[in-house]
């Protein structure tokens, strides 16, 4: 391909950037830039100021000469002179470039970092600054959209149904302790790595399960997915990283098929399977198979597993329920909370019988949590306890997160169909 | 590096089951290694254990004169016990000290940045360049 002389495409081949187009591309890579400016100036404001001025210049550059070839390395550059500039010409800026470039052999340009790869991305030292544990979880995961994800404010501030003032100050709050309690820009060592990993992990989890409850624009189920592929990407040797792409991949493969036209849901029992997205599955299932092979186990890549076994069932009557049950048997030894208890109830009432489940539900802790009077209800109603199982359908009601959720319930939820 | 407090919270009437002389024995020892280790470490600036809140006294400036007042200034069940000043280079290393320190007296600690230490005339000039 021909480059012109600031790298736009001339060939004529460009396609055309709208406003939009170039939102989106820039949302893409802005990730990256950021991560790679707070590596160059030690400051993440002075990089987000500079990504959204390097932005403002794409909008008024791109949509005429085209995208660039590298629209990242566009971007960082563009952002990193930007920076420089505006540095310069303040007191406190001058000494940052100072500071800057005292880790590099130039003056007062602290240049551009070594060669970008897999090895060593600046994404990953960022994701570890944004999911520390000094940082309450709803921080670590507004930090999370607008830094790596590129979100403005405002979109995190609707992904989470929160003012966008008040999720402003949320932002500023906790640049601020970054600073002041110097949170560190590193990937932690080996010996605290597994709990670091697990925070950053169970961030990407909760977004991904924010979209699945709130459907916002941008989608914060694909962020989820792009992040958990960046977090494999970079960490190829943590198999739980792998585990929850595989976990995510599978789950959004039944997206289409998981809610009706309006809204309500629709059970994994009762979905049309034929909808279901089949590179989607193929790509999850291969990674729970290397997984396997692995043989390194943890709650991600077993809830992955899970996963895969029903992906394998064309109809809900060819479900391997034996082999879904050995797999909550090891996700209870290794997570041994209630919920897991539960879901593995669920499955001990395919293979041994709904009276068997029963029993063991009953002696979970579980009276405030609304799938436990759900599944309980599902198993009276199958054990022919109407009046019981009715009354358990609507305590579930009461404590359903979602409207779709509570109008299931309160029709009689999955024995009324 | 960057300086930080760690404060050492107790709640009034926590029962818990009074310490055996062999656990205090063990506690104290525990202590006075790991203010050993801060201090051949150069982590250590300085420490304290306070008297309970009961003994504290409150001054304060009321139409220009000031009032002097018995007890602390928060009346509230947790109270500062003590605290630590340490060097560190960054959170994750005074998180670590932290860690150190509550298991070895088995109280909350709060760990917070300085945002300057010393004399205030030093770093209103280091501000200003």
């Amino acid at each position: 391909m021909n480059s012109g002389p600031d790298g736009a495409r001339v060939n004529g081949t460009a396609p055309a950037l709208n406003e939009a187009a170039v939102g989106r591309i820039f949302r893409e890579e802005s990730g990256r830039c950021v991560a790679a400016l707070i590596h160059i100036f030690g400051d993440i404001d002075v990089a987000e100021d500079a990504v959204q001025e390097a932005f403002a210049v794409a909008l008024l550059k791109w949509p005429g000469n085209g995208l660039p070839p590298n629209p990242g390395g566009w971007i960082t550059t563009t952002a990193r002179k930007r920076a420089i500039d505006r540095l310069r010409r303040e007191a406190r800026g001058r000494e940052l470039l100072k500071q800057a470039a005292s880790l590099s052999p130039h003056n007062d340009d602290p240049g551009l970092p070594e060669e970008e790869g897999p090895v060593r991305d600046d994404r990953l030292r960022l994701i570890f600054t944004c999911c520390h544990p000094a940082l309450s979880v709803e921080t670590q995961v507004a930090l999370t959209l607008r830094l790596l994800c590129g979100l403005s404010t405002e979109e995190v501030a609707r992904s989470f149904l929160a003012a966008e003032p008040t999720m402003a100050q949320r932002l500023v709050r906790a640049k601020r302790k970054i600073k002041a309690a110097r949170i560190p820009y590193r990937v932690p060592e080996a010996r605290e790595l597994p709990d670091r990993l697990h925070a950053v992990l169970a961030v990407v989890y909760l977004l991904y399960n924010a979209g699945l409850t709130n459907s916002t624009e941008p989608d914060l189920c694909s962020e989820a997915i792009r992040l958990a592929r960046i977090v494999g990407m970079l960490m190829p040797e943590e198999p739980e990283a792998a585990g929850l792409l595989a976990l995510l991949l599978l789950t959004e493969s039944r997206r289409a098929s998981r809610t009706r036209a309006d809204g309500s849901l629709v059970l994994l029992g009762e979905q049309d399977r034929t909808r279901w997205d089949l590179a989607l599955v193929a790509e999850g299932q291969a990674i729970v198979q290397r997984c396997l092979r692995r043989n390194q186990p943890g709650p991600y890549q077993l809830q992955a597993a899970i996963n895969a076994v029903h992906s394998d069932a064309a109809t809900v009557e060819q479900t391997d329920w034996s082999q879904i049950l050995t797999l909550y048997d090891h996700l209870l030894a290794v997570a041994p909370t209630p919920v897991v208890a539960l879901n593995r109830a669920v499955a001990i009432g395919e293979v041994r019988g709904p009276e068997v489940a029963l029993s063991l539900i009953d002696e979970l802790a579980l009276d405030n949590y609304y799938a436990f009077h759900a599944t309980r209800a599902d198993l009276l109603q199958r054990l022919g306890r109407a009046r019981e199982a009715r009354a358990a359908y609507d305590l579930a009601a009461t404590m359903a997160p979602t409207q779709a959720e509570r109008d299931f319930l309160r029709s009689g939820g999955r024995a009324a169909r | 590096m960057a300086k930080y407090l760690l404060s050492a919270y107790s709640v009034e009437g926590d029962v818990r089951d009074p310490m055996t002389d062999q656990e205090m024995q063990r506690s104290w020892k525990q202590v006075i290694a790991l203010e050993q280790e801060m201090q051949s470490s150069g982590t250590w600036v300085f420490s304290g254990r306070l008297h309970e809140p009961g003994t504290a006294t409150v001054v304060r400036m009321s139409d220009g004169k000031v009032l002097t007042a018995d007890g602390p200034f928060v009346e509230s069940k947790e109270h500062l016990g003590g605290f630590y000043i340490i060097e560190a280079t960054d959170i994750d290393a005074a998180l670590a000290w932290a860690s150190k320190v509550t298991a070895a007296i088995n109280a909350p600690i709060e760990v917070r940045p300085f945002a300057g230490t010393g004399e205030l005339a030093r770093y209103v000039e280091d501000a200003a360049g």
